[in-house]
């Protein structure tokens, strides 16, 4: 059925991930992951620490390799879509080069694919426009607040126009005002480019603002509690925080994690378990 | 036009001004250290072979500045100079330049770097101006390229171990964000491991311009040809006039401030964006 397998973004089956297997030291980080994203869909992965959901993001992104199962991104091994250039990546820190100006900086990727420098030009004024920072584009990264910054790598992750786009608590260093205004802001790109996009966060507020799904996830091993479905419906604004349904699902997610959280506390090892985790 | 200019000449006069307040506390102390010593001298009757007065030591710097200019004579002083800057400069690029391309070298085999690193650290805590006499053996006494081959062995380590560094001690994520251009090694090294590299390797080369004029002049005294600053220093000293002795001590100090300042100048062309984030 290629009709179908095309819309299927990434499939994860049974997905196993061990750290240092066959030593002491050794982690199950991920167990049994079973996972289907559709194209264009906005997956949130949130957990306790130490629940793996940065290693899944990882796995995905063939920044590391599975241990065990079976994971396909566009139909094809993580390591083809990487080689394909289907990722844009964006972490916590925006990871900006310093000696780059803020259009050298999106302009990088495009160097290093081989874009012509008009080309190129063209992509870097369009995407500073889109996170608009148009006027900011011959600035200096130490120039910008830690907001516009994250903003220059997420127009950087989008300039060559990726499949995939991998977000790992990119909002996480920035104050709340201005996270909820990055989270509209990103609704709006994804909704201009229809990307399809995994992004790990420790808020619960705003996984439930942000995805279509939210993948509920708790540690040792690492593994899928709940895939929380969300029908509030698109384009969400600052009205849709005040919708009753929104916070039936925060209080549903959060009773999710609870439990995770509890169990985590519960158990003398997990200390070890976050250091071995922070250690990848 | 005419405002324009008034207005550029006020903002000139002001910036002088300003530049002035900055390092007029500076000036005073030399000033006031000159003074201190030339009444010193003067008070306590000390006598010249122990410590000439700066008035002296100035009237024998002027005369030879007018043995220089003049067509028909010569000044053994600046003649040594200009032998001794060379020794140095020659050896700090070839010191400096055989650093950072074995450091190239060596980050692009990591095992290579690996094997080699200890040896670099070690050689670079051995006092190298011990192999004066040696390298006065190898190339001959009289031969420049003797205090040029010492000069480069001692920048030579130093400027080694902070390039290693400055490649290998890169940010992790910036590194992923590589990956997942799927960018070429080499792509990486010059898009990111070079640029990160630079300022690594500035602060050594500031260290090596010091580094080379101090072992020019301490090989010399080991022996070289009659016009160096570190046999004309050996030679004025023994035949009891300090005065001459000084004015090469001062000579040796200009080039070396010199030296200094140039790479000083190098480093804000190449990385402007440091210098702006340390003005800030």
């Amino acid at each position: 059925m290629p009709a179908e397998t095309r819309d299927i973004a990434i499939s994860a089956k049974g997905i196993d991930k061990v750290f240092n297997p066959g030593t002491e030291e050794a982690v199950i980080a991920l167990q049994d992951i079973n996972l289907e994203v559709e194209a264009g869909e906005f997956i949130s992965l949130i957990g306790p620490s130490g629940c793996g959901k940065s290693t899944l993001m990882r796995l995905i992104g063939d920044l590391i390799q599975p241990t065990g199962g079976e994971l396909l991104v566009n139909g094809k091994k993580p390591a083809r879509a990487r080689l394909d250039r289907d990722y844009g990546m964006v972490f916590q820190a925006a990871t900006l080069y310093e000696w780059r100006s803020v259009t050298k900086n999106v302009q990088l990727p495009l160097e290093i694919m081989g874009f012509s420098k008009s080309e190129r030009q063209k992509r870097a004024g369009a995407m500073l426009e889109m996170v608009e920072l148009g006027a900011f584009a011959n600035h200096f990264p130490w120039q910008l607040s830690g907001g516009m910054q994250q903003r220059v790598s997420i127009a950087r992750a989008l300039a060559f126009d990726p499949t995939v786009l991998l977000m790992d608590e990119p909002f996480g260093a920035l104050d709340e005002f201005t996270r909820e205004r990055m989270n509209l802001e990103l609704l709006k790109i994804w909704q201009q480019t229809r990307k399809t996009i995994i992004f790990v966060t420790h808020s619960i507020a705003e996984a439930v603002f942000l995805s279509n799904r939210i993948v509920v996830m708790s540690p040792r091993p690492g593994r899928i509690t709940e895939i929380v479905s969300n029908t509030l419906p698109y384009p969400r604004d600052f009205n849709t925080r005040n919708d009753p349904a929104y916070h039936d699902l925060v209080a549903k997610v959060r009773e999710l994690l609870r439990d995770a959280v509890g169990s985590l506390a519960a158990d003398p090892s997990s200390g070890q378990y976050v250091s071995a985790q922070g250690a990848v | 036009m005419a405002p324009a200019e008034a207005q550029r000449t006020t903002t000139l006069i002001a910036s002088i001004r300003r530049r002035l307040a900055f390092y007029f506390p500076t000036i005073a102390i030399a000033a006031g250290v000159i003074v201190l010593w030339e009444v010193i001298v003067v008070v306590f009757n000390i006598q010249q072979f122990l410590l000439p007065k700066p008035s002296a030591i100035f009237a024998e710097f002027t005369l030879q500045v007018d043995l220089w200019l003049a067509p028909d004579e010569r000044s053994m002083l600046f003649e040594s100079s200009g032998a001794t800057f060379w020794e140095a400069f020659g050896g700090f690029i070839i010191g400096c330049g055989g650093g950072i391309l074995v450091a190239l070298i060596t980050s692009r085999w990591t095992i290579v770097g690996e094997a080699t690193m200890p040896f670099a650290i070690a050689a670079n805590s051995v006092p190298i101006i011990a192999f004066a006499p040696i390298m006065n053996n190898w190339f001959g006494i009289t031969n420049p390229a003797s205090k040029m081959a010492i000069v480069a062995i001692i920048v030579f380590f130093p400027t080694m171990i902070n390039t290693v560094r400055g490649l290998t001690l890169v940010d992790v994520e910036q590194l992923e964000l590589m990956r997942s251009y799927a960018a070429t090694p080499a792509r990486i090294m010059f898009s990111l491991r070079i640029p990160n590299a630079l300022p690594f390797i500035f602060s050594a080369l500031r260290v090596a311009s010091a580094l080379s004029l101090i072992g020019a002049v301490v090989a010399e005294f080991f022996g070289g040809p009659r016009a160096t600053l570190g046999v004309y220093i050996t030679q004025e000293a023994g035949a009891f006039d300090f005065a001459k002795a000084w004015t090469a001590i001062l000579m040796a100090s200009l080039i070396g401030i010199c030296f200094y300042l140039a790479v000083l100048i190098a480093e804000r062309r190449l990385m402007p964006w440091r210098i702006s984030i340390r003005d800030n």
